[in-house]
């Protein structure tokens, strides 16, 4: 069983991070929890990309000197299973610049919505809005007096 | 020149985005004529490339020169070139809008909003024009993440709506992407062609049956699909004025052209019907969208709000037609995409020119504004009657292709739920209607009538928001007289053959 888990241990990992990401999303209250909960869910999917390219048995990156196929036909020196498949790493660049810019976009939403009700629990900015439909003095405002 | 057409699609706003805060750095006031110009390009490759394919039949492009299974290739078929067309056409119209709203929402930002507006449409023409899928996810991300800048701006709860609509909207871009990723690890491919070629023989396998499962669910995540709408009545109804135009006609539109993309050209047809029951599923969400979309939408006194949840139900009727998995569904669904997209665009229009007049949004406040503003409610009637499937706007040919869909497939219960809910949008528009045409003047019951009956004077929208409300309203009547043409000529071609 143990062998079971750990043979395949990344994939296991991926699960667990992508759980936890979608559980604080979910679950979570505070904003920031949910944005954090984001980039956890985000890593996993990059997490899982990478894994996907890696070979076991000391295969390396896919630079080929000159010297190793010089002369002679090329696809009698060049191993597929000596190299990693570098497609799913240059992939997870460009994703990790989209979450980088996710990211920054709910950073910047979070200070608007901060600086309009002073609170990034989700609970308390319901009340607020629901104060400001119903006309009545907002709660923040009330308790400041 | 001409063969470089597909390209000049993205690359011309995608440039013209970036040039955009360039000029307005120092000349605030030439970013909007520099964004009209930039759109025109796009809106005439469309078209040139629309015609290419009516003359030629598809084609493709390779970008850099790569051939296709390593290379992006832009695909260009009847489906995505009447999207295109689509696409720019709306994107330009929207543009042509934007202004006089937009310098009161984007107050000192204007720039910002002309940059963000020219990267959604390079998102989401650069969704419908690529043959890759990982391609896809970053065109994706690029109309959300610019959807996401343009909604935040918008009235009191936007902050919070596009807070919701980053969270849920990035899981379902995430879930497109590990779709992505089980696909290519499966098969070794990302171009759509080519997996449509490798796939059939893996259809049994557990990798390409959760790479499946993870595709649709985020498709639906973006479209709004029922269970999955959460985010877009919110998102929609505090967004600017300037910007709903765009992003709500064609954003649930493109998600739904993805949709077919995935379960028609990526996947064979009968894989959604015979290997996973995928097509009844999203057929019986179809039919709950509808009827929560309407029910909701009656209980709605602000009119944004109440398009809105159309909305949620106009996405019902294109899914179920994709359902049905027939000739006349599918035919209908891609007419009713492009239909409703004109509709939408119509009512969001209108909607923007009555705030603008400082009318509200609240339905109760509507009276007389058929003589304050003759012409934006001709063209909201219009839109309206489409809405309701009355038959000279487009509204009733979709419509009419779906029931036949419907019934072909012999699903009684689909073409009861389609034409209850045109009874409920007719309940819903006629009493906008009867409020703005018929309600009596001194509805407000106090003594000095006369003084408020001078007070109605005739103040429509100001020009640049007139011209995309007439052309739009046109296109609803043009599109329905010549909707026997464009299924002819385009759409019957974009139908998978073995139906």
């Amino acid at each position: 069983m143990t062998e079971y888990f750990l043979a395949k241990y990344n994939f296991w990992i991926y699960v667990v991070l992508m759980m936890i990401g979608l559980y604080a999303m979910m679950g979570k209250r505070n904003l920031v929890k949910k944005l954090i909960g984001m980039n956890i869910f985000q890593t996993s999917i990059i997490l899982l990309f990478v894994s996907a390219g890696v070979k076991k048995g000391g295969a390396t990156v896919p630079i080929l000197r000159h010297s190793d196929y010089g002369s002679v036909h090329a696809e009698h020196l060049i191993r597929v299973a000596d190299y990693l498949n570098p497609l799913p790493h240059v992939l997870m660049l460009t994703a990790i610049v989209v979450s980088i810019a996710t990211t920054g976009v709910a950073l910047a939403t979070l200070i608007l919505i901060y600086k309009r009700y002073n609170t990034l629990e989700e609970d308390e900015i319901m009340a607020i809005r629901k104060d400001i439909r119903s006309y009545k003095t907002p709660r923040i405002l009330r308790s400041k007096d | 020149m001409i063969d470089q057409l597909p390209a000049l699609i993205i690359v011309a706003p995608m440039l013209g985005a970036f040039l955009t805060p360039i000029i307005g750095w120092r000349y605030q006031h030439l970013c909007y004529p520099w964004t009209l110009l930039v759109l025109t390009i796009p809106l005439y490759s469309a078209v040139g490339a629309l015609f290419k394919v009516i003359r030629s039949g598809p084609f493709g492009y390779n970008l850099g020169g790569w051939a296709p299974p390593w290379g992006i290739e832009y695909r260009i078929d009847y489906l995505s070139a009447i999207m295109l067309v689509l696409i720019a056409t709306i994107g330009f119209l929207a543009a042509v809008n934007a202004r006089p709203a937009g310098k009161t929402e984007f107050k000192g930002k204007e720039a910002q909003l002309y940059t963000l507006f020219l990267l959604q449409i390079t998102g989401l023409l650069g969704i419908v024009i690529t043959g890759d899928l990982f391609n896809i996810f970053v065109f994706l991300e690029i109309t959300s993440l610019s959807g996401y800048g343009l909604i935040a701006h918008g009235e009191e709860g936007a902050p919070m709506a596009t807070f919701n609509y980053i969270i849920i909207g990035t899981i379902g871009a995430s879930f497109y992407l590990l779709g992505v990723g089980y696909l290519y690890m499966a098969t070794g491919s990302l171009n759509i062609a080519d997996l449509a070629t490798i796939l059939p023989a893996l259809y049994h396998s557990k990798m390409i049956l959760v790479g499946f499962a993870f595709f649709t669910t985020g498709v639906a995540i973006k479209m709004g699909l029922f269970p999955l709408h959460i985010w877009m009545p919110d998102a929609y109804t505090t967004a600017p004025n300037s910007v709903s135009t765009l992003i709500a006609p064609l954003m649930t539109k493109v998600a739904a052209y993805l949709m077919i993309r995935i379960l028609f050209t990526l996947f064979a047809p009968d894989f959604a019907i015979s290997v996973v029951p995928v097509a009844t599923i999203l057929g019986w969400l179809a039919v709950i969208a509808i009827i929560v979309g309407g029910v909701k939408a009656l209980a709605q006194t602000d009119i944004k709000r109440m398009v809105a949840y159309i909305m949620v139900a106009e996405v019902g009727y294109i899914v179920m037609g994709i359902s049905v998995m027939n000739r006349a569904g599918l035919t209908g669904a891609i007419l009713h995409i492009i239909n409703d997209a004109c509709m939408i665009f119509c009512l969001f229009l209108t909607i923007g020119a009555i705030s603008y007049r400082g009318h509200g949004r609240e339905i109760n406040h509507f009276q007389n504004l058929s003589k304050k503003m003759p012409l934006t409610m001709a063209a909201f009637v219009i839109a309206a009657l489409s809405m309701c499937g009355i038959p000279p706007a487009c509204g009733f040919f979709s419509k009419w292709y779906l029931i036949m869909g419907m019934i072909t497939a012999g699903q009684w219960i689909f073409a009861a739920t389609l034409l209850g809910s045109s009874l409920i949008n007719a309940v819903l528009f006629f009493r906008i209607i009867e409020k703005a045409y018929l309600a009596p003047p001194e509805s407000q019951g106090h003594n000095h009538t006369d003084h408020e009956a001078e007070e109605i004077e005739r103040n429509d929208a100001p020009l640049s928001m007139m011209i995309p409300i007439i052309m739009s309203a046109l296109a609803i009547l043009l599109l329905g007289l010549f909707s026997g043409k464009i299924i002819d000529a385009v759409i019957q071609h974009a139908v998978p053959a073995i139906f």
